[in-house]
């Protein structure tokens, strides 16, 4: 009887641990604050081009984290990239004229969608699509306009010299 | 031609075995219903394979994390970004050491232990004593056995992770001086639901392989202390080998 008392309780000692382990997995290392709220809706924003966006990215207003990017679609209509953003109901006061744009967090950080809220009195409701977008600035297209431009400069510098 | 005969001949044998295997676990998970409603004998065995492995799982977890956090700080600080050492090793953790290293020690520890207890119940007549007596050793002996290890798997990958994880945040944090907030709130920030899910069923998947091949080589052993000798280090192989196969295919699939 002592036997088997011994064992159950080790039995019990050990699953309990386990199950603390795992729930300590799931709650303190991973971000489940925002997908445990059960309260939010759905806003569309079509971009132009949405860069390295992705699935479950944050989407922030003045810096603080409202929702996640739900789904990424793309529009063979107009060649546009739909992006339907997840936000939490307690943030249901956006302006309807508030523009959004994809930022990339720091140098090599991932990227995200920022809303910068408009003046209007009206708010978007569940469903609403935002009209003001901004797309992701692409880096390559960064570099490749400055070397152009730089190009150019040289360019026009050089034919300055020959015309004198 | 002799080369070619072997060749034919060792083919066939490893068809033969896999075969049998097949059919040993689908015999497994056919006796499982009958076998779950006596839980007892199943917490038995979890307290074997799980309650007893707990010691060496949490000695090896937190030192496979204390050498992440040290291998992680040398290398992110040279592109000096040390404050990722908490994604770098949590990912690690949950994604694979957690769920391989533990199946491999639990080959090592629990799977020889099935093996070699299945093998010698074997070799001392007791399982054809319990056939006998009309008991299905399979039923009675196996099956809780196996469904044992498979339950506790995945409770002693989630311990190894936790474990390994401080034991990053002890070497990282505190030797280290990396900053405790930017540890913690950047795993945070990067780990997902998915990828804490993914440890858990390559976990489940390990538990199951390993513990379906310990009790499959005890069972097979010959009833001899040489034969149940090699079944238990064809165990420990067998063991070894599948899980690092099944967690590259696992990956494959899943990422």
């Amino acid at each position: 009887m002592t036997q088997t008392r011994a064992t159950e309780i080790g039995t019990g000692l050990f699953a309990l641990l386990g199950f603390a382990a795992l729930f300590f997995l799931v709650t303190q290392i991973t971000n489940r604050s925002i997908a445990w709220n059960e309260q939010s809706y759905r806003l569309t924003a079509r971009f132009d081009n949405v860069g390295g966006l992705k699935v479950g990215a944050p989407v922030s207003m003045g810096g603080v984290t409202i929702g996640r990017v739900e789904a990424i679609d793309f529009d063979s209509a107009d060649y546009k990239a739909v992006a339907r953003l997840k936000i939490q109901q307690r943030f249901a006061k956006i302006p309807n004229d508030s523009d959004v744009a994809i930022f990339t967090a720091g140098l090599l950080g991932g990227q995200y969608v920022g809303i910068t809220p408009g003046g209007s009195e009206t708010y978007f409701r569940d469903g609403d699509q935002i009209e003001l977008t901004q797309s992701a600035v692409v880096l390559e297209n960064l570099i490749s306009k400055f070397l152009f431009d730089k190009a150019g400069q040289e360019g026009a510098k050089k034919s300055e010299g020959v015309a004198k | 031609m002799s080369l070619f005969g072997e060749v034919i001949g060792n083919g066939r044998a490893v068809l033969a075995k896999s075969g049998s295997f097949t059919l040993f676990t689908l015999r497994l998970l056919q006796v499982t219903p009958k076998a779950l409603r006596r839980w007892r004998l199943i917490v038995d065995q979890v307290y074997n394979t799980g309650a007893l492995s707990l010691v060496i799982i949490m000695l090896s977890g937190l030192f496979v994390g204390m050498v992440l956090g040290l291998q992680g700080y040398d290398l992110l600080q040279r592109f000096g970004s040390t404050e990722s050492l908490g994604v770098a090793s949590g990912l690690a953790l949950l994604k694979e050491l957690g769920p391989v290293v533990t199946a491999l020690l639990f080959a090592g520890r629990a799977g020889t232990a099935l093996t070699s207890e299945i093998g010698l119940m074997g070799a001392t007549d007791q399982l054809s004593a319990m056939e006998m007596m009309a008991v299905d050793p399979v039923r009675r002996v196996c099956a809780p056995r196996f469904l044992g290890g498979v339950i506790a798997m995945p409770l002693l990958a989630g311990i190894f992770s936790m474990v390994g994880i401080f034991g990053a945040q002890l070497v990282g944090v505190t030797l280290m001086g990396v900053d405790a907030g930017q540890f913690w709130s950047q795993m945070r920030g990067a780990v997902e639901l998915k990828d804490v899910n993914q440890g858990i069923l390559k976990s489940c998947v390990f538990g199951f392989a390993c513990s379906a091949i310990a009790v499959y080589e005890g069972y097979h052993a010959l009833p001899t202390a040489e034969g149940v000798g090699r079944a238990t280090t064809r165990t420990v192989v067998s063991s070894s080998v599948a899980v690092l196969v099944l967690d590259y295919m696992l990956t494959a699939v899943l990422l």
